[in-house]
């Protein structure tokens, strides 16, 4: 058996950084498209409501994995060459954006009426409205939400792997074959999601805790 | 009340007005005419549509019938409409309504700047002014929730000032408030009166209506009732609605 030396450590970091570059481009990408979705779903016109509420639908009621299939043999089968990179890139932005709309359509529609009828009344329109009067209340009632969602981001960008990246699980299934200690890289790839994840977990548990004293 | 030809000229006008919520009538044919300097103060049971009235006059409720005008300009559905009339009337609310994540500075410029673009510097001079007229100057880099209840509620007063209305609407500003704040607020608002700011407050505070209205409106299930200068009104009420209601009222007070 081949021990796991600093080769094989540097590998599983390789796959680490893939993790976080790939947790980013769905963080940003959703939070993005997920401003929109949160926008249009409170919004006035019926049409655009319900267009959005069927996005939302599809990809909050579908796995990740399959998500990601259709998008990179879809995009392929459309006759684009893409790079899988942004097949994934696409396919969690979309995937994101319904979640974290969601999560923010609940944050904009918790924060008091009063708030809109205050800043319609003072003439706001509304972009400057929730610009600079809903949206900061609403993503402060959102945060732990949004917190918990980033955590299952990161544990999901291993579906990753599927379409060819080597992001770390996919690192640690490697090295696990060469060194044949399943047990120990494993251990480690674990201890390496924790300590990234469970450091959030604790902030966002903060948040809420701090959250509900304040609403009180 | 020294009245010049100018004073003579509707401010507000509400012709026929009448609003549904769904299939409840809650405003019934409500005609009521607000000159430039008078004051109204608005009264009637709970639920008689009060809040309604005013909040259909700035458009935060929209109406079926009838026509209101603000300053020459009649509402529509058209925002160029609605921004017209907000320009011109102020509100303040029973629960305030400050932005909580705003300083009270930053409550009293965001709307001049935004909306009537003047620069930040100006907009604080302006939100000085009006914030020292409410007495809450040396508060203007706190946060709402770091004020008394007396204290918010005068600052939702300057923020809506510093936009300079020519009207300001009241909604039940006190009802929220202990009762040792009451008399700041009022007592603010009787300054604003003064000054010849034209108003229509929504309040069951009887000394004010006294002290500061020109005409008391009395509504109830949503239609205007009886109106009339405060001596007429509270020595000699018309209807029996009236004086059921002003009987309970003092017997509260
Ligand atoms: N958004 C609304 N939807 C449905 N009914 C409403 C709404 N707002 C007020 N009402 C009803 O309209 C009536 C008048 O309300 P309101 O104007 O708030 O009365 P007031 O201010 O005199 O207490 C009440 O019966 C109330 O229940
Ligand atoms: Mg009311």
């Amino acid at each position: 058996m081949a021990s796991i030396g600093p080769n094989e450590l540097f590998f599983l970091m390789q796959g680490l950084k893939w993790t976080l570059a790939l947790t980013l481009v769905g963080f940003i990408g959703g939070g993005l498209f997920g401003l929109i979705v949160a926008l249009t779903r409170t919004a006035q016109n019926d049409l655009v409501r319900r267009t959005t509420t069927g996005y939302i639908a599809v990809f909050q009621g579908t796995p990740l994995l399959m998500q990601l299939f259709v998008v990179y043999y879809g995009v392929a089968l459309m006759g684009f060459n893409v790079d899988a990179w942004v097949a994934v890139a696409i396919a969690f932005t979309l995937h994101a954006s319904a979640f974290l709309g969601e999560i923010w359509r609940g944050g904009i529609q918790a924060v008091p009426k009063g708030q809109t009828e205050a800043a319609k009344a003072l003439g706001l329109h509304y972009v400057s409205m929730m610009k600079d009067v809903i949206l900061p209340q609403a993503f402060k009632i959102s945060l732990p939400a949004t917190i918990g969602f980033l955590v299952q981001l990161i544990k999901g960008t291993s579906l990753a792997a599927i379409v060819g990246f080597v992001e770390l699980s996919r690192a640690g299934q490697i090295v696990s074959n060469q060194t044949f200690r399943p047990l120990t890289v494993f251990a480690l790839v674990g201890v390496i999601y924790f300590l990234i994840c469970w450091p959030l977990s604790l902030w966002g548990a903060r948040v809420e805790r701090r959250l509900s004293t304040a609403s009180r | 009340m020294p009245q010049s030809a100018a004073a003579q000229v509707p401010l507000i006008a509400l012709e026929g007005v009448g609003k549904w919520y769904g299939a409840y009538h809650a405003l019934k044919n409500i005609n009521l005419t607000v000159k430039k300097g008078e004051k109204i103060v608005l009264c009637g049971p709970s639920g008689s549509g009060k809040s309604t009235l005013i909040r259909c006059i700035n458009h935060l409720e929209e109406t079926q019938e009838g026509n209101i005008t603000v300053e020459g300009t009649t509402l529509s559905d058209s925002s160029r409409s609605i921004d017209a009339v907000r320009r011109e009337v102020g509100m303040v609310f029973q629960s305030f309504n400050l932005f909580p994540h705003k300083t009270i500075m930053e409550n009293c410029t965001l709307a001049p700047m935004r909306v009537k673009g003047v620069s930040k510097a100006e907009a604080e001079a302006t939100a000085r002014k009006y914030l020292e007229r409410v007495r809450i100057l040396d508060q203007a880099d706190k946060y709402p929730a770091q004020l008394s209840g007396g204290q918010q509620q005068r600052a939702a007063i300057a923020r809506a000032l510093c936009m300079e209305p020519k009207a300001m609407l009241f909604d039940e500003p006190t009802s929220a408030l202990d009762p040792e704040m009451v008399k700041e607020v009022l007592d603010t608002m009787i300054g604003l009166a003064r000054d010849g700011m034209t108003m229509i407050c929504v309040t069951h505070e009887m000394g004010f209506a006294r002290q500061v209205a020109d005409r008391v409106v009395f509504m109830a299930s949503g239609e205007i009732i009886e109106e009339g200068p405060p001596e007429t009104f509270f020595s000699n009420p018309q209807h029996q609605r009236t004086r059921t209601f002003l009987g309970e009222i003092l017997a509260h007070h």
